[in-house]
């Protein structure tokens, strides 16, 4: 930890008001940009990261400061947005299996699509998929999208994010592999315009 | 000895993410290569699938630094919280 985090580590365990507000003031940005990117709504985005703060704060005396603030409030927030993702109602997962590529008895595909066509550096397209992206992903059941966001997005690895969401490394590989599969296909369309 | 049998085109697409991340063994690795030498349509979805990460990651690129403008009420409600 560097000296600066050092000293408002303990500036916060004694209680110093305006440690606090140096504290929330440095890192709500980035936790808010973490909870828009997992949450649905900005509400509960900021929701999360109210909630992910209170936790902080109960925290700060058993944090060993081996990690950076910034890495601990990460996970703290990442944790505070799945306990959220986990009380809504899941969406019906029968269709998510339509998104999967499906094959002969002997093992070849029923329908291969065409081959995309890669987007260029044209930021009308660049914007377009974005847009595109993102709203596949939250068309996602949510234990896809919750494996795809830790381990593409927010760039935990397998044990990490395996560790979070309370699953076993094999099944996390499960989950983010059908989750790409799944995102291909309602990406599919997108790609085959493009190719046009 | 004989050869290991071609893999199927399901059994390839299972072993994708772990061929991306270099987890398959060299026989494996091997066969999958083979496959995708005879398989345009396997080559194609790799392409797809390769472009899919590709594209997750850059839908939320730039996404990582702190946002120009932090939501005040936020902020202020974080800090009442503490208070309560």
């Amino acid at each position: 930890m560097v000296a600066d985090e050092a000293s408002l580590l303990e500036r916060l365990r004694k209680r110093d008001e305006v440690a606090y507000e140096e504290f929330v003031r440095g890192h709500t940005g980035r936790m808010l940009n973490v909870a828009r990117r997992m949450l649905r709504t900005e509400e509960d985005a900021r929701d999360a990261v109210q909630e992910a703060f209170v936790n902080a704060f109960r925290g700060l005396d058993d944090f060993g400061g081996k990690a950076k603030l910034s890495t601990w409030l990460h996970h703290i927030v990442v944790n505070a947005c799945l306990m959220r993702l986990r009380t809504r109602r899941r969406k019906p997962e029968g269709s998510f299996d339509d998104l999967l590529p499906r094959f002969y008895e002997d093992g070849h595909r029923i329908d291969p699509e065409p081959a995309w066509r890669s987007i260029g550096p044209d930021p009308v397209e660049q914007r377009e998929l974005r847009t595109r992206v993102r709203a596949a992903i939250d068309q996602l059941p949510e234990i896809y999208r919750s494996a795809l966001l830790l381990r593409d997005i927010e760039g935990l690895d397998t044990a990490e994010a395996a560790a979070t969401l309370g699953i076993a490394q094999e099944a996390l590989k499960m989950r983010v592999h059908r989750a790409r599969q799944a995102l291909r296909t309602l990406l599919d369309p997108f790609y085959t315009e493009q190719a046009a | 000895m004989s050869a290991a049998p071609l893999l199927t085109c399901e059994e390839l697409l299972d072993f994708i993410a772990a061929y991306l991340d270099d987890e398959l063994s060299p026989e494996e690795r091997e066969r999958f290569e083979t496959h995708l030498s005879v398989c345009q349509a396997c080559v194609d979805y790799l392409d797809s699938y390769r472009e899919t990460m590709r594209a997750t990651l850059l839908a939320y690129e730039g996404d990582d630094g702190v946002p120009d403008s932090v939501p005040e009420e936020l902020v202020r409600a974080v800090l009442e919280s503490r208070r309560r």
